[in-house]
């Protein structure tokens, strides 16, 4: 029992050990909400683009009745 | 983009619970190894992301055979979340192990069969998004993208099955180790440590897989608006 050699205190890497887990998976967590959040404001954005493009638009002239040429009318 | 479904926001929640769980088990539940001391703890988390990462590293090359026989960029938007969430946990697996063999072996890093598959399989990966960004075609970049991410696939049964192959120092924890090798033996608390570890680190990678795959679909969406928009 006296031979036995005591635990070595490694605790300091432990410690080290679960700050990197965490950080990363923090930080991971991180990047994707803050990709998220700029995608979601490009979409905005974007969609407000297409709205007020499809109202600067000029509106298409209704169909008016067709016309049938005829000599008279070409002579006019 | 759409509110998000409620069972990933209870996925999310358990998720948090799982690894607070996990880390509690790790840190207080499981005995102190005696020969290491507590740095044996890193072990946990250590297998836990090695065999989530490895499990999406195989993931991503079959649904890269399913986007090379389909052809459809969901696929490929599969693949690349598989693939990244994967980069993040064997980046954290290598990072553990290091950190463990600078007590246990007297060195941060050794280029034994184990070690040098594992960085060459997390720099194939780092290589595969390089890739990607090369090129501006999306289905070029699908197709190539599949091909890489297949080959690269292979990688991972290399890097799980090197300590079994070749003489290496690292331990073996599942599974026969051979004869002149290393095995962890470990007591009933460290197994429930273990294995609960395992399963909390396959339902934080199934969690964070389906929000990065939205993350990708919201992407795909905000592309196809702007070449609506420019044209």
């Amino acid at each position: 029992m006296f031979l036995q050699t005591p635990t070595p205190d490694t605790s300091g890497y432990m410690i080290a050990g679960y700050a990197v887990a965490f950080i990363t998976m923090a930080l991971y967590v991180a990047s994707m909400a803050m990709r998220s959040r700029n995608l979601n404001q490009d979409l905005a954005t974007l969609e407000e683009m297409e709205k007020s493009a499809a109202k600067e638009q000029p509106a298409k002239p209704k169909k008016s009745p067709a016309k049938t040429v005829t000599k008279k009318s070409r002579k006019k | 983009m759409q509110d998000k479904p409620v069972t990933l926001k209870i996925l999310d929640i358990v998720s948090v619970i799982l690894l607070g769980v996990s880390t509690y088990l790790a840190l207080v539940f499981a005995p102190t190894e005696l020969v290491m001391g507590d740095v044996q703890r890193v072990f946990y988390f250590h297998i836990g992301t090695a065999w989530t990462a490895l499990l999406g590293f195989i993931l991503a090359a079959v649904f890269s055979v399913i986007y090379l026989i389909k052809k459809e960029l969901k696929w490929d938007r599969l693949q690349v979340a598989a693939i990244e969430v994967s980069l993040v946990f064997f980046f954290i697996t290598i990072v553990l192990g290091s950190i463990w063999a600078r007590p246990a072996w007297n060195t941060w890093w050794t280029w034994d069969p184990r070690l040098t598959t594992a960085a060459v399989t997390e720099l194939i990966y780092i290589a595969y998004f390089m890739l990607r960004q090369g090129i501006d075609d999306p289905d070029r970049r699908a197709r190539f993208g599949a091909v890489y991410a297949l080959v690269g696939g292979i990688s991972a049964p290399i890097t799980f099955f090197a300590i079994r192959l070749f003489r290496s120092i690292h331990p073996v924890v599942i599974g026969s180790a051979n004869a002149n090798q290393e095995k962890m033996n470990m007591t009933s608390d460290m197994r429930v440590a273990f294995f609960f570890a395992l399963f909390a680190f396959t339902v934080i990678f199934i969690d964070l897989f389906w929000n990065r795959i939205r993350l990708g679909d919201l992407q795909e969406k905000v592309e196809q608006l702007k070449l609506k928009v420019t044209i």
